[in-house]
This record gives C-alpha cells, structure tokens and sequence, in this order.
C-alpha cells in the first residue's frame, strides 16, 4: 500500500511537471493557427463578393481586428474557462463538437491498441523462448516488413481484400450503416452502448465496421511491441533467476509468465505509452481512409478550410490525452515494479 | 577505413546478406531518383482518358489511373520527389540536431537540462499531428512539408547526440586538446563531432525511412505536393477512390514503392549498425 501511495506521488509530480509543456504547446498552437495563409474572415463571409463591411464584421467578431498579444491573451482567458472557441464549419461550441466525436477516434485507437497488444506479447514471447528457430525468424521478418507499410496503404488494401474480395466486410465508410438505429448515447462508445441496452446485433454491426480501422491501425504497431517483447524476454530468459527457477523444478509456464515476463514487463509498457502517441497521429490517416467520424478527421476538414478553433482545440486534446497515457504509463510502471518507486 | 574494418565489414555482410541486398536497392533507388525521367516507357503526366482505369498488362505493367497515366512511369518519375523530400529534411534536422545536440552534451548544466526537457516534450508528443498544423501554417507547399519533417525529426538528432558528446566530454584526447589551447567551438566541431559521425549515420538511414513515411503521410491528407505531380503518397490518395470497386493497383503499386524503399533504408541502417558497433547487434 505504501508502494502504492509512493507511486501516486510520483505521478503527481509528473503530472505537475508536464503542465508547463501542456501551456507551451497551447500557446505554440495558437502562434502556428495565426500565420495560417488565408484570411478567416474572407472565407467565412457570404460569397467572394461580400461587401468589405461585411468581412470588417467577421473579422471583429472572430477578435482577428485586435493585436496578437490581446488576442494571445483572450485565448488563454478562453481556454481557462473551458471555451475553445466556436467552429465556423459546423457553427457549434468546438468543445460540444469534440467531445461527439472523441469517443469514436478513442474506441478505435484503444481497440487497435488491444489488438496489438493481444498480439505482439504472445509474438515476441514466443519468439524469443525458441530463438533462433522458425518462429523467430519469422517474428523478426514480420516486424520489419511491418514497420514499412503505411497505415493508409495497410488500411486501403484490407479494404480490398475483405469488401471487394470476400465480402466480409461492410461498406468502408463511418461507425455505423447509414439506416442502422444508433443506441441511445452514454458513453459514446457504440460497443458499450449496443451492450448496455443489449442489442447485439447492432453490437456485431458496429463491431464489423470497427475492426477493418484498428486492424490496419494496430499492424503498424505491432512491430515495436513485438520487438522489444522479444528484446527484454531474452534478457530476462537469461537471467539467474529463471535459471534457478527452472532448476527447482516450476512448470515452465510458471517460469515464463509469473518470472520471466514479469519482469520483461518495463519495456513493453514504456514502447506501449509511446505507441499510442504516435497511433494518435496515425488517427488522421486512418480516419480518412475509413470516412471515420473521429477528432482527427474533424480536425484535418478544418484544417484544409482554415477554422482556426477546431485545430488548436484539436491539437489541446491531444497533447492532454498523451499527458494522460504518460500518467497512466508511470501508475503502472510503480505496480509492475515497486522498485521503481523507491529508486 | 582500415583494413581491420573493411574485414569486419566483410564478415558481417557475409552473416547478414540482407545488408548487401538494402544496399545494393538503396543504389538502384538513388539511380531511379536521378535517371527516371529519361528511362519511363509513357509520359507521367498527359491523360490518355481512352485508357483509363486498365489492370497492369503487357502495355501497362502496374496498370493505368483514372487519367489514363501510365501507373509504373508516374512511380519511377516519383522516386526523385520522394527521396529529394526525404533527403533534405533529414539532412537539415542532422546539420541543426547534431550542433545543438553537441553543444548541450559538452557544456551540460542548466542549457542542458533545459533542452532535454523540452525535447523529451516534444518528443512524446504525436509528432504527425504536429508537422500537419506545421504544414498548414507555413503554407500547403512541397518545400515546408520538408521543413515539417525536419523540425519533427530534430528531437531525435539533438537527443542522440547530446548523449554521444556527452560521454566523450572528458575521455584523454578532448583533454589532450584543450590542454593545447584550442577553443570550445574547436573541440566541439574538430574533435567530438567527427568521433560521433559514424553512429549519427546509422540514426540517418533509419530515420530517412520515416521521414519518407511521413512526407507520404502528408501529402496523403492532401497537404504538400499537388496533383498531377506524381508522388507516391498521393498516388494512393487518388487510388483511394477507386479501392473499393476493385482497382487495387492503383493503390498496391505506390505502397509496394513506400515499402521496398524504407525497408531498404531500414536494413541498411541495422546492417551499418552491425559494422560500426557490434554490441548493439539484436
């Protein structure tokens, strides 16, 4: 318990030191968002031949009139009262537009995650046990092919292959049919919703739709993880005490899983944090390819017709959610290895 | 090189053929990239709408687009663009990370601390979300997808480095040197980067894979490089259109270019990885 409370603290202070980073990249959005070519306000008036007075209005009621430093502060003011702006695209509060659309770039990015996971312990486990022999060759062969591939090209081609090809898959566009009922929202993510009011096969719809996206998503990082499963497992193979542990006669699944992996755990969570972060920059790409109503696809339309707020608000979001994974990464480093803690 | 190394070198192409065959395609690649112009069977550029959307045949090899193009000649034509983005970028992240980098690792302190800091940020951050709102700021042109890059890629050099000076801060022949009066930015630029070089060229190779990822990324989502340009990245963009009633080819072959390009710059990184430092072999 006290271990447990020792990581809690040490949380805390990463967490208190990450703040000033969260500010930097608040205010380098809003500097970058400021010299976008193209004025706003020109876009945004009725037609290409609106009236100056016309565009003068938008231009003050947007608050691009005043100077970079005022306007610098009002966004700060903003931000700090939980207002990020209204989005011109759509007209609503980017944080109500952001707050729909999270769920869908969540359940697809931790669901990938899942699949990765799931797949490149077992992988880099296996590989390392018979090292040297069939498997590991192919582990590694696999890993570095898959290291190459683009998600945008992983993504298309399992298109290919599973809707054209074999029919498998539904029509690649969006979270849900266009005719299929959505279940009432609670948490926004449509496979705990479809559960909590049991409407399976509602369930089994969304659950189709999902996985071609955290396919593709999760082939481009499988590598690492397999990899550096596959590095620290030989390290903790080696070691003395799974030799002892062998030696005293323990089931070999004792031995790999409670000693061996146990202890080749830290690497794998450490690649895992920083999978994820870059898997939220992989978002863009595969929402695209997918027609995926996620963040990032909301964000790349506004950034292709200069809305500033959705951007910034964008670029917020995610620098909060990865301070969010890092404060989840060193919770479970400290229960993985109370030394940590200590050390 | 000595001939100590060129006969390790031997011995590690000799256990890893793979490296030879990277390198020999890194070659090839660069050949593509110079002559590729000249060697295309059809013109990249001029539609022959008659000949749209055909699979690859004996005429076509990898098929032809919506336009009629000529898939195989747009992706030789390609190659250069690629790499020339590619190249630049990591080029400029390396000249800018490795003087910064060396600076922080030789004087330490509070400079040091302050950059570490501030590129480990950085550094965790999603970096393509990052280099998009670049791209956006700056200007949806070729040349600042290649400034995007640089600057996502400049944390990994300044990092590397940083670490690499660091250690031979104090080692007898920095001693040596400024016992016999030369100047910090002497030491710095004579002595310690030369004697990082050769590791800073493994992260190079790797890195050039990525960053060609990256730029390809990019103009994927439709910022950078304009059509008709040919460009693998938005070779596939186009292609997208056209996956879901089956014309795979116009997406397969430009992936197959990304791949085989960055697998190559990849398994030349390791294989001179292995060469200049046999521990880190995995």
């Amino acid at each position: 318990m006290a271990a447990f409370g020792a990581t809690l603290v040490r949380a805390g202070r990463r967490f208190l030191s990450s703040l000033p980073a969260l500010f930097g990249v608040l205010v380098f959005t809003f500097l970058l968002m400021r010299v976008l070519p193209g004025d706003p306000a020109v876009f945004f008036a009725s037609g290409p031949n609106s009236g100056k007075e016309e565009i003068e209005a938008i231009r003050k009621q947007m608050g691009l009139d005043k100077p970079v430093p005022e306007q610098l502060m009002f966004y700060l003011y903003d931000v700090g009262s939980g207002n990020l702006g209204r989005s011109m695209m759509t007209g609503q509060l980017v944080t109500k537009d952001l707050r729909e659309r999270l769920p869908a770039s969540l359940e697809l990015t931790l669901t990938a995650l899942l699949i990765a996971l799931v797949s490149a312990v077992p992988l880099g486990v296996f590989a390392a046990l018979r090292q040297g022999s069939l498997i590991d060759h192919g582990v590694r062969f696999f890993c570095a092919l898959g290291v190459c591939v683009p998600t945008f090209v992983s993504g298309l081609l399992l298109i290919y292959v599973f809707y054209y090809l074999l029919g498998l898959a539904p029509d690649p566009t969006g979270r849900v049919d266009i005719f299929a009922s959505l279940p009432p929202r609670r948490t926004g993510f449509l496979l705990i919703d479809f559960l909590l009011v049991g409407d399976f096969d509602g369930w089994w719809a969304a659950f189709r739709q999902l996985i071609l996206p955290a396919l593709s998503m999760a082939l481009f990082v499988v590598a690492p993880l397999a990899r550096i499963t596959r590095a620290s497992m030989l390290v903790s193979l080696g070691s003395d005490f799974v030799r002892t542990a062998r030696s005293v006669g323990l089931p070999w699944w004792k031995v790999v899983v409670t000693y061996a992996l146990r202890n080749a755990i830290l690497p794998v969570i450490t690649i895992a944090g920083i999978v994820f972060s870059t898997m939220l920059g992989a978002n863009v790409l595969v929402e695209k390819v997918f027609s995926w109503p996620g963040v990032a696809s909301y964000a790349l339309d506004a950034l292709l017709s200069s809305d500033y707020a959705p951007v910034q608000g964008f670029v917020l979001l995610m620098a909060t959610v990865f301070v969010i994974v890092n404060l989840l990464v060193d919770i479970l480093y400290g229960i993985a290895d109370p030394r940590v803690t200590i050390g | 090189m000595t001939s100590a190394t060129l006969r390790h070198a031997g011995w590690i192409l000799r256990g890893n053929p793979l490296t030879g065959v990277a390198a020999t395609g890194v070659f090839l690649l660069v050949l593509i990239a110079i002559f590729g112009p000249w060697i295309v069977p059809y013109d990249p550029i001029v539609s022959n709408v008659s000949q749209a959307l055909m699979p690859p045949s004996a005429a076509h090899v990898a098929g032809t687009d919506q336009l009629g193009r000529d898939v195989f000649s747009r992706l030789i034509v390609a190659a250069r663009l690629d790499l020339a983005i590619a190249v630049s970028a990591v080029g400029i992240s390396f000249a800018i990370g490795a003087v910064i980098g060396a600076i922080c690792g030789y004087t330490g302190g509070r400079l040091d601390r302050g950059v570490g800091r501030f590129v480990d940020v950085v550094m965790a951050f999603p970096l393509f979300v990052l280099a998009m709102a670049m791209v956006a700021a700056l200007g949806n042109r070729v040349e600042n997808i290649i400034v995007a890059t640089a600057i996502i890629n400049l944390p990994f050099y300044i990092r590397f480095a940083r670490a690499e000076v660091n250690v031979r801060r104090n080692v007898g022949w920095v001693e040596a040197a400024r016992a016999c009066g030369d100047s910090h930015i002497s030491v710095i630029l004579r002595f310690l980067l030369p004697n990082v070089l050769p590791a800073m060229a493994v992260q190079i190779s790797l890195n050039l894979g990525w960053a060609i990822l990256n730029a390809a990324g990019l103009s994927f989502i439709g910022l950078g490089v304009k059509p008709p340009t040919p460009e693998w990245g938005i070779m596939v963009a186009e292609g997208a259109r056209f996956i879901s009633t089956g014309k795979w080819w116009l997406v397969a072959f430009p992936g197959l270019a990304l791949m085989l390009t960055v697998l190559c710059f990849n398994l030349l990184g390791d294989g001179v990885r292995d060469i200049l430092d046999p521990r880190m072999r995995t």
